[in-house]
């Protein structure tokens, strides 16, 4: 979670809020918050973390692990009507990439502002082309892009 | 500025949807299984909202999903405290 934290100013300046979320009590995030991740990252965890003993949201979220009762590596992008744009569930030896989450929002973000006109192809980062989907692209994404200019 | 919850000693934990109890910090019974096991997260539907215990910035005040409503969300599950990624 400490890699969360420390990109916590990039994802507040994107406008998003953060929730974390495993089966420790709250009262143990605040050990973990003191007592390692504040030397991770100044000032430690800035957003809300949540507790959920009882597994009930896991279950909710389809990352619930029955057998070990810890919720596995799950990350959701939900917009601000509240529908989820993304999903990434992993197995927990396996940390994620906060800058594939990073990309992702502001791909969602682009596409949510141009009111679905917009879609952005594989490996798009912001400033490269987008696709407007429609009549005149249909068998033409050819002609404006393609597998080499993903970066 | 956000006052402190009381901090009782029952083992408190995260509810979903309607499942939260009228007072959405009364405790409940950790192992408890809910009545059904559901999952309703998929992409392009609503996110189930949830309200949860939390600590935040050196308070301990529960969390919804849904006080973040209009603002863009990252919910990122973990193992658990203190494991090593």
């Amino acid at each position: 979670m400490s890699a969360v934290a420390d990109k916590y100013s990039e994802l507040q300046d994107l406008g998003v809020e953060v929730i974390s979320v495993s089966v420790d009590s709250h009262f143990v995030h605040k050990m973990w918050n003191d007592h390692e991740l504040s030397k991770m990252v100044d000032g430690g965890v800035p957003f809300a973390m949540a507790s959920d003993q009882a597994g009930n949201i896991g279950r909710a979220y389809g990352v619930w692990d029955e057998a070990q009762g810890i919720e596995l590596r799950g990350r959701f992008i939900i917009d601000p009507d509240g529908v989820i744009q993304g999903m990434e569930v992993l197995t927990p030896p396996v940390g994620r990439r906060l800058s594939e989450t990073i990309r992702q929002i502001q791909a969602f973000q682009l596409v949510r502002e141009s009111g679905g006109n917009e879609a952005t192809p594989a490996g798009w980062q912001p400033g490269d082309l987008t696709l407007k989907p429609g009549p005149d692209l249909v068998g033409k994404v050819w002609e404006v892009w393609n597998p080499s200019m993903e970066q | 500025m956000m006052t402190d919850e009381v901090v009782g000693c029952g083992r408190v934990t995260g509810t979903v949807g309607d499942d939260a109890p009228s007072d959405a910090h009364a405790p409940a019974i950790v192992g408890e299984m809910p009545q059904e096991v559901h999952v309703t997260a998929t992409v392009g539907q609503k996110a189930p909202d949830f309200t949860a215990p939390a600590y935040h910035k050196g308070s301990f005040n529960p969390v919804s999903l849904s006080d973040y409503a209009g603002s863009w969300v990252l919910l990122c599950f973990y193992p658990g405290d203190f494991t090593f990624v």
